[in-house]
């Protein structure tokens, strides 16, 4: 009988564990979308280009 | 106890040659053949983005581009933004297709294109005009 508690809900879950990934993964989506975006209007260069500069700056500190 | 352990190393061995499948959970998009979608993308964006601040090319809600004003656009420039638009569209289709096919889901297709129209329509800058359920608007 014990078995019956285990194997039930098993049963229902795992199918559910497999359906859910026929349906459309649209975070996935929007993030590989995301990417291919900043690679196309290259976006991401805009962005890095500032920040690397910025970074070095620490380095330039007046001395105490 | 013996059918529970049964059972218990069954549903294992389950969970353990499904969850591959479970856990992919980012879209596959660095194949050769999206990448060489993105190149050519990516060579032709310089050209068209004069386009896209003039006004003469807008974002569709297709996830294409679109002459929207041709007038903006001397008469002897017309035919060649018109090629210019033509292969940036069978570009973008060709890339919603190869997204939809790399992933084994060719027929997520259309909702593929319908996040990258809200993606593209997201990201332009301001000045660009971009077409939602009701026209053509400048961001």
């Amino acid at each position: 009988m014990k078995l019956v508690y285990w194997a039930l809900p098993a049963a229902l879950l795992l199918p559910a564990c497999v359906t859910i990934n026929i349906y459309f993964p649209a975070a996935a989506a929007e993030k590989a979308a995301d990417r291919i975006i900043d690679d196309v209007w290259q976006l991401q260069d805009k962005k890095a280009a500032p920040t690397a500069p910025a970074g070095e700056t620490p380095a330039v500190q007046p001395a105490p | 106890m013996k059918t529970i352990i049964i059972v218990f190393s069954l549903m294992m061995s389950m969970w353990l040659s499904l969850s591959p499948a479970h856990a992919a959970a980012d879209l596959e998009i660095n194949t050769p053949a999206i990448s060489a979608i993105k190149n050519s993308m990516q060579a032709r964006h310089a050209q068209l983005a004069p386009f896209y601040s003039s006004g003469a090319v807008g974002f569709s809600r297709d996830g294409l581009v679109a002459v929207r004003d041709a007038a903006a656009v001397p008469l002897a420039q017309r035919q060649a933004l018109n090629s210019l638009v033509a292969a940036e569209n069978k570009d973008r289709n060709a890339l919603y297709a190869e997204i939809a096919n790399g992933n084994q889901h060719p027929e997520w297709e259309p909702e593929i294109r319908a996040t990258f129209a809200k993606r593209w329509a997201d990201k332009a800058q301001g000045g660009w005009w971009v077409q939602d359920g009701s026209g053509w608007v400048k961001k």
